[in-house]
């Protein structure tokens, strides 16, 4: 983060827009929204120096809940967008904001890539188990039994796809998990991934109010991680297997090369024109 | 109709050997030469399927005028050996009158290239390579056909220097003691072909179109590229990734195509002038990301170096069959530029222009180029400063939103349609870019009025623009004409002018904006013409219906379409044109 970007005097509120959100009531996305502006007042951001990016999704609604720049993009392509966003626009802070459909199912391939590519990038996964906004069908991280979708009536019959650990194996350089229903763990855990140099990923259990009801049982079964952070990717791979998927906090953050082109002009189009003169 | 290797004077050989016989280099190298000596220069290449080392095949023509596509026919053919080279045979039209230059040890000539009637001589390459230390049967053949072509050994000498600089003093020595014994023993070998070039006042360019693409982008102002390889679009890529550096901008190779395309979508989201270039697959997988384009507003230019289609199709050879994805692709009414590259040195205009219509216009442009163009590498004349104001002047600039402005709203309808651009860490100007309609301000709009305003705006702003005299050129005064686009355009200005040379009076047309169409210049510059012919490279004659759709072509136009990968001839369109005119009276 750039110091001389830092602005002194707002607070969460002033990252509001003033669009109305579109979710149902009781949805954990709001918690989402409000974590980010927490976490942007509590870095002292300047609002237009902050790009909020996303896909398609209720949770890509996100970005234009956000007083900030913002790009609501096509479904699955939010890190591509954003990754070419901070490619040419280093000095802006990037988030990247949408739902497990959106990437890990249509933009699965571009979640390994972020990964190991280790841009300076934010990426929130409010992971619900379902595909909201397309009203109820199973997601990736669903669970092989749940029957309630017309597409699947007998269940997905697939194990979940383990977004930590994929996010492990692809190479993020941060990987941490928050709860909706926990918004104080959320902002503070948001501040740490903003603040990490390099691609920190943040898993969001986001219960969808309308498709899965039962997520309302989540705030029982969520509980902090009974380890520190760790370095190493074996312990935090040992870690992340053993796992219940409940389990809150930032669970391994490492320093890795980050991926920035940073070039200076040294040459014009008219130099490089002479390579061609006979 | 007599079939035709030049214009006036030059000539038009062809080099071929299996993998590791050095064909394509000597054939560098003689265009490079050609060049020094005065000429223009077209240099094509032919491989195998091989994904390397297969045999190949270097096809040059030259003379003292541009040099625009392949003749009828080839003069020379300079058979370095002869493995699987029956395969480009019918790329290789010889006749009775050209010569096959080989050597009785690189074995026994295919059958198929003895049944042209063709000569033969054979040369003593390999006893003189043999002579040599490190001695290469290449460079000893390209020494004796540069003197009998009756280039000057420093021009000869000179294009080796340049295309084999790269490769170490000891490699460049021994070349050079080959190429000058080849060219010694020529002397007592008879030239066949007449020699007459004139030193150009201002030094030539050696460049293919793949390169001219990717120059152009930086002309108009491209730092920033996303991509994903593929042939025949990496040379464009390959040129860009370390100049786009030196320039202070970036090349970042993507997952894929659809990561490439919206990859630069948010680069110029943050205001750096974007391109990404691919080919008809990765053009597919791109046409979601370009409606995005469209209806966020966001300029992004792509070039697609179109080759043989539908799926892989034939990926090393070329075709002009990606104008209705280009034109169509895209879901819902999505207006949007299409451009074609009508050379290799118009690739560097047309790209530079596709990037200021893009960047001025705040939306997609698709520039089609195809194999032919891409991989092929030419001697021309060097370009103006600019493409029609490109990169220059302010109406092909991307118009900025400033502080100061009193309405920020970034769809805000205006009277041409295109509205400031807020760039992120602009206080002022904050907002979301979006892929769903939406109202002036930017946020989410399904009423129906939003939607029929910003469709408005999105088609306004491309109907209204006035593109100028760059939508065509135009070559030529007849009755009848010949109507093409893109990499047709070569042949056909050929065909037009031999075919006025010999008594009938044909205009040429090639369109480089497809889309918008410019209907009225377009009816204009057919006129009243008694023919009127539409040429390209397609099964499907894709230009011809989509010009009889905007109403913009006379009821008795007709269309010679035919697919690749063969390259379209200037003799063929000649017969054509006159077949359809004799069609048309009787
Ligand atoms: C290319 C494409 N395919 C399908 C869709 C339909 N679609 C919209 S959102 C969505 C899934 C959203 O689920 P998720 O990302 O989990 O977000 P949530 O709505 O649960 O927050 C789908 C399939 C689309 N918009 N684009
Ligand atoms: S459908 Fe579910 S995810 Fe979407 S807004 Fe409603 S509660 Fe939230």
């Amino acid at each position: 983060m750039d110091v001389a970007v830092i602005t002194p005097t707002l607070r969460a509120k002033d990252y509001k827009s003033e669009v109305a959100p579109v979710w149902c009531p009781g949805c954990g996305h709001f918690a989402v929204l409000s974590a980010v502006t927490k976490a942007l007042a509590h870095l002292k951001l300047a609002k237009e120096r902050v790009a909020m990016i996303s896909g398609i999704g209720c949770s890509s609604r996100l970005p234009a809940y956000v007083d900030a720049y913002g790009f609501h993009g096509i479904h699955g392509r939010a890190l591509p967008l954003a990754s070419g966003l901070k490619a040419a626009r280093p000095d802006l802070t990037v988030i990247v904001a949408g739902g497990d459909g959106d990437g890990f199912s249509i933009g699965g391939n571009h979640f390994l890539h972020a990964c190991r590519r280790n841009m300076d990038l934010t990426y929130i996964v409010m992971d619900n188990e379902v595909y909201g906004m397309t009203k109820g069908q199973a997601s990736p991280t669903t669970q092989p039994d749940w029957a309630k979708s017309k597409l699947t009536p007998h269940g997905t019959g697939m194990r979940p796809f383990l977004p930590t650990a994929i996010a492990l194996a692809a190479g993020a350089s941060f990987i941490a998990r928050g709860f909706a229903g926990d918004p104080n763990g959320l902002t503070k855990l948001l501040v740490e991934a903003i603040e990490h140099p390099g691609f920190a990923f943040l898993q969001v259990l986001s219960p969808c109010q309308t498709f899965r009801p039962e997520q309302k049982e989540w705030k029982h079964l969520v509980h902090p991680a009974d380890t520190a952070p760790t370095d190493d990717p074996v312990e935090a791979a040992r870690f992340i297997q053993a796992d219940d998927g409940m389990a809150l906090g930032l669970f391994y953050v490492r320093r890795l090369p980050v991926w920035q082109p940073q070039n200076q002009p040294t040459a014009t189009p008219a130099d490089l024109e002479r390579e061609f003169v006979l | 109709m007599t079939e035709r290797s030049t214009l006036d004077g030059g000539a038009a050989l062809a080099i071929t050997g299996s993998g590791g016989s050095g064909a394509v280099t000597a054939g560098l190298i003689l265009l490079a030469a050609v060049g020094r000596a005065g000429y223009y220069g077209l240099l094509g290449r032919s491989a195998g399927p091989q994904i390397r080392g297969g045999e190949s095949a270097a096809m040059l023509r030259f003379g003292p005028r541009p040099i625009e596509c392949m003749g009828d026919r080839f003069d020379l053919l300079v058979g370095l050996d002869w493995e699987n080279v029956a395969r480009f045979a019918d790329e290789l039209p010889l006749d009775r009158n050209s010569l096959i230059l080989t050597d009785a040890q690189a074995g026994p000539i295919p059958e198929i290239l003895v049944r042209s009637g063709a000569q033969v001589r054979s040369l003593p390459w390999k006893a003189l390579a043999d002579g040599q230390t490190e001695g290469r049967v290449n460079m000893v053949a390209l020494g004796m056909v540069g003197a009998m072509l009756g280039l000057p050994p420093d021009a000869l000498e000179a294009g080796a220097r340049a295309t084999l600089g790269g490769k170490g003093g000891r490699v460049l020595a021994h070349s050079l003691e080959c190429i000058r014994s080849g060219y010694a023993a020529a002397d007592a070998q008879s030239s066949s072909v007449p020699s007459s070039a004139l030193a150009p006042a201002v030094a030539r360019w050696n460049i293919s179109g793949n390169e001219a693409a990717g120059l152009g982008g930086v002309r108009g102002g491209v730092r920033f590229v996303a991509a994903y390889p593929i042939t025949p679009a990496s040379e464009v890529l390959e040129w860009l990734a370390p100049r786009l550096e030196l320039l202070g901008g970036s090349l970042l190779q993507a997952e894929d195509e659809l990561a490439s395309i919206n990859m630069i979508i948010g680069s110029s989201f943050g205001g750096v002038p974007s391109l990404t270039a691919t080919s008809g697959p990765g053009l597919s997988l791109m046409v979601e990301g370009l409606g995005l384009a469209v209806a966020s507003e966001t300029p992004v230019v792509v070039v697609n170096v179109q080759r043989g289609g539908p799926s892989t199709g034939i990926p090393t050879k070329s075709e002009q069959s990606d104008l209705n994805i280009a034109l169509y692709g895209l879901h819902g009414d999505a207006p949007h530029l299409v451009l074609a590259a009508l050379g290799i040195r118009d690739c560097i205009d047309t790209v530079a222009w596709a990037v200021g219509l893009a960047e001025h216009l705040q939306t997609v442009a698709i520039v089609l180029s195809d194999q032919i163009l891409g991989q092929s590498r030419a001697i021309v004349d060097p370009p103006g400063d600019r493409a029609f104001g490109a990169g220059e002047t302010p109406h092909l600039q991307r118009l900025i939103a400033r502080d100061a402005d009193p309405d920020h709203r970034r769809y805000r309808p205006t009277p041409d349609g295109v509205s400031p651009m807020a760039l992120p860490g602009l206080a002022g100007g904050m907002y979301t870019g979006e892929g769903l309609e939406h109202g002036p301000g930017g946020a989410p709009s399904s009423r129906a009025i939003d939607h029929a305003e910003q469709l408005d705006k999105r088609l306004r702003k491309l109907t209204g623009f006035d593109y100028g005299p760059g939508w065509a050129e135009i070559r030529g005064e007849g009755d009848h004409v010949l109507l093409t686009w893109g990499s047709a355009a070569g042949p056909v200005f050929e065909a037009a002018e031999r075919l006025r040379d010999s008594g009938t009076p044909t205009r040429a047309i090639a369109l480089r904006l497809l889309a918008p169409l410019q209907r009225e210049a377009l009816l204009e510059a057919i006129g009243s013409a008694g023919s009127i012919l539409v040429v390209e490279q397609n099964q499907t004659a894709q230009c011809f219906a989509y010009l009889h759709s905007q109403q913009a072509l006379p009821a008795h136009a007709r269309s010679y379409a035919r697919p690749g990968p063969l390259p379209l001839r200037p003799g063929e369109i000649m017969r054509a044109l006159t077949e359809s005119a004799e069609r048309e009276e009787t």
